[in-house]
């Protein structure tokens, strides 16, 4: 199973490299990685979805945040959080077939971007599910070409993320508030 | 304060109280050596630059302080490489600083030009590329700050040559805040008032004590503890002489050459109460046979080792020394009333300890004819007191010195623990020297990791630093032999060392004296002339090649399954 990771990291030659880095040096393929600048410039956001051993992913988070750039990383695999991906296609089309292709296109809410004799390029965003669905739709047209952002991912509980950022503090508080009861 | 960036470096270096850079210039790095001609910094010209780091390591790990190396581009940065994962292995502060080619010919394959961001990113704890003077000096003092704070380990700031040649601003820094690095020292006030309670309610206790007590300064603290509890006391490699060796509740070493009390010990506790330790591969074995009727307590400052290899019943996360103060408060208050260790429960357990340790003490093999590598070890502890800095480089001689040697305090005790980096013996004991010039500093290496580091006879010639090299020469890389001995049916395989120089030319050679010896009646005089000699000296002793280091626990076995002795030779026909 794919272990989707959220963390903030400062905006710094190299702290890509440093989580990347991370994840290669155990041997662990990525899957999908995004970033980019938050509001705050210093920071920026990455998703990271990678195979991982789940025995072995909270030490990952752990390890993740030990780096000096990592302001935060937060397992989201196993807490409630919003994830999408967007998604450029190209389909070869026939003129006969552009109307289907548009009403098909309209029930996974994408968008016609680009349009050129004999073909479509459509944006479509959402679960990574739904949009492996789309794909599968499309091909049907046509050629197909894609790309694909990888699966972007926010916390649906900001209080959960600062949490997060110290999962040893929580399991200690924890722990104590059983101590005494 | 306005300045070149090189005379920044040593401004800020100077700042951060280093007094001396192990070393090796080169082309980019010649702005630094112009202003270290006349600087107080001293420089430590090092024969390789492997060596420097493992220098600035020597110095870092007998005084606490952050060792200093620099290095030029291409070369001199990847030569850095082994030292700082060693650094890093057992979280030892060092600085590094590598020379860059000029920032317009990065990417450009320029001569000596290597990735060295790239290449040093998972050597270090952090490191730098800094191209740009307004950010030099700042970066330098963060540098210190993330390598001595926290969990120490290694940080290199590269630095390119346009850089150490431009003008700019230095100012003193303030309190420096990294928006990613927080270091909890306390450790939480509720797990450590859990950790007394768990303590007095244990039967068998047991302490595993590691390089953590060390780097935080808690031997005192650890002393007090184990005095208090009255338990046993086990330590890591990296933990020896944490508490002194000859305190009545040190149980010496545990893991694959440890004393079979420690393993036994540890085997049969209730309660561990581990303190910066990370349950390390060469400590623990077989993990599902590890200490199986213990609950764990197990603090350590950084939190990505606990529950690494094993799962604590109680973490605690926090700087060892902070946490100890802390509970040996609260051990100290409760004691009356909780009166745990007057039980019988308690005095079964140290008397069982006593019996362990009667049973299988360290072999006391000796000879008449020949030297046997285990009588080598003690006559060096004789001498040393147990007050003398011992730096050993890595196979057999490093497990029977940590075995035999004894240590009245901490940072005494100079080896590569979690790397195991042979080359390691001889610069380490350079830059303990430097560190400590009036202190008897003992380099005692095997007659392979000697090889290794051959060149550096040259620097304690140059500086004249009275190290005393003791070579136990076996003729062969002794830990290889032992394992192809015991796992690889006696098949022997590249592990002669049969042309070793003749000591006394090559001691000669290099400006020093020397001496070769190979019967046990003139170990000691041999000894006490090394002692007496007011420079450095080399000594190379013959031993019995074919000794091997017991108890041995091997490779993924349970740590009580011990191999006590050689195995018996078998009959052929029976």
């Amino acid at each position: 199973m794919l272990q989707l990771i959220s963390l903030l990291v400062e905006n710094k030659p190299g702290a890509l490299l440093r989580v990347t880095g991370l994840l290669s040096a155990r041997g662990y393929n990525i899957e999908s990685l995004t970033v980019a600048r938050t509001l705050d410039p210093e920071v920026s956001r990455m998703t990271i979805v990678a195979e991982v051993d789940p025995a072995m992913r909270p030490l990952l988070i752990k390890q993740i945040n030990r780096l000096i750039n990592v302001i935060q990383a937060i397992d989201l695999s196993e807490q409630p959080a919003v994830c999408r991906e967007m998604m450029l296609v190209r389909v070869q089309v026939s003129d006969e077939m552009r109307a289907a292709l548009l009403k098909e296109a309209e029930i996974f809410r994408a968008r016609v971007v680009d349009a050129s004799p004999g073909a479509y390029t459509l944006e479509a965003t959402g679960a990574t599910e739904k949009l492996d669905a789309f794909l599968e739709m499309m091909r049907t047209y046509g050629e197909i070409e894609v790309i694909r952002s990888g699966a972007m991912a926010l916390p649906r509980s900001s209080v959960a993320a600062r949490k997060a950022k110290q999962p040893l503090r929580a399991e200690q508080e924890k722990q104590l508030r059983k101590v005494t009861v | 304060m306005l300045m070149k960036g090189a005379r920044m470096v040593l401004e800020a270096l100077t700042r951060e109280g280093c007094d001396v850079i192990f070393g090796y210039p080169g082309g980019v790095t010649l702005p630094i050596y112009d202003v270290l001609y006349d600087h107080p910094i001293r420089h430590i010209l090092v024969r390789h630059e492997e060596n420097a780091c493992f220098a600035a390591e020597g110095y870092a790990r007998s005084t606490g302080k952050v060792g200093v190396c620099l290095a030029t581009s291409g070369p001199g940065a990847t030569n850095l490489t082994t030292g700082l994962v060693d650094a890093m292995m057992d979280s030892i502060p060092v600085v590094a600083i590598t020379g860059q080619v000029p920032k317009n010919l990065i990417g450009r394959d320029a001569f000596q030009e290597a990735d060295t961001f790239g290449i040093t990113r998972s050597c270090t704890k952090h490191n730098y590329l800094v191209k740009d003077i307004s950010e030099l000096g700042r970066t330098i003092h963060e540098a210190f700050h993330i390598a001595s704070t926290g969990r120490p380990g290694p940080v290199l700031v590269d630095i390119t040559k346009d850089v150490l040649l431009a003008q700019g601003a230095y100012h003193a820094p303030g309190p420096i805040h990294l928006r990613g690095y927080k270091v909890s020292l306390e450790g939480h006030g509720g797990q450590i008032k859990r950790a007394a309670q768990m303590i007095w309610e244990a039967e068998r206790p047991y302490v595993y004590a590691g390089g953590g007590i060390v780097a935080s300064g808690a031997s005192a603290e650890l002393r007090e503890l184990a005095e208090m509890v009255e338990c046993p006391v086990a330590e890591t490699v990296m933990g020896l002489g944490a508490l002194p060796s000859e305190h009545p509740f040190c149980i010496n070493m545990l893991g694959m050459h440890g004393s079979y009390a420690a393993n036994m010990g540890i085997s049969n506790a209730d309660l561990l109460i581990a303190l910066g330790v990370r349950f390390d591969d060469r400590v623990t074995g077989r993990l599902d046979a590890f200490a199986p009727y213990a609950k764990v307590i197990h603090a350590d400052i950084d939190p990505a080792e606990i529950g690494k290899n094993r799962r604590p019943d109680l973490p605690i996360v926090g700087d060892i020394r902070h946490v100890l103060v802390k509970l040996n408060k609260l051990l100290a208050e409760t004691r009356e009333t909780e009166g745990g260790v007057k039980s019988a429960a308690r005095i079964r357990w140290m008397q069982q300890i006593r019996e362990w340790q009667r049973e299988h003490p360290f072999s006391d093999a000796y000879s008449e004819v020949e030297i046997k590598p285990q009588f080598l070890v003690r006559e060096i502890d004789r001498v040393c007191k147990g007050d003398a800095i011992v730096a050993v480089d890595v196979g057999q001689h490093q497990m029977w010195a940590a075995q035999y040697i004894r240590f009245n305090r901490p940072r005494l005790w100079i080896n590569s623990g979690g790397l195991g980096a042979m080359g390691f013996g001889l610069p380490a004991a350079i830059g303990a020297q430097c560190a400590n010039p009036d202190k008897l500093v003992v380099a005692l290496v095997g007659d392979g990791g000697f090889q290794m580091s051959l060149p550096e006879l040259s620097t304690i010639v140059s500086y004249g630093l009275p190290v005393k090299i003791v070579v136990m020469n076996n003729g062969c890389l002794g830990m290889i032999r032992q394992w192809q001995e015991l796992f690889y049916n006696r098949r022997y395989c590249a592990m002669e060392l049969d042309s070793f120089p003749n000591c006394e030319l090559l001691a000669a050679a290099f400006g020093m004296r020397g001496r070769t010896v190979e019967k046990p009646h003139h170990l000691a005089g041999a000894l006490q002339e090394a002692l007496e000699e007011p420079g450095p000296y080399l000594l190379n002793v013959k031993v019995t090649p074919e000794e091997n280091v017991y108890p041995m626990v091997p490779a993924g076995g349970a740590v009580n399954e011990m191999i006590l002795e050689p195995p018996q030779p078998v009959e052929a026909g029976d």
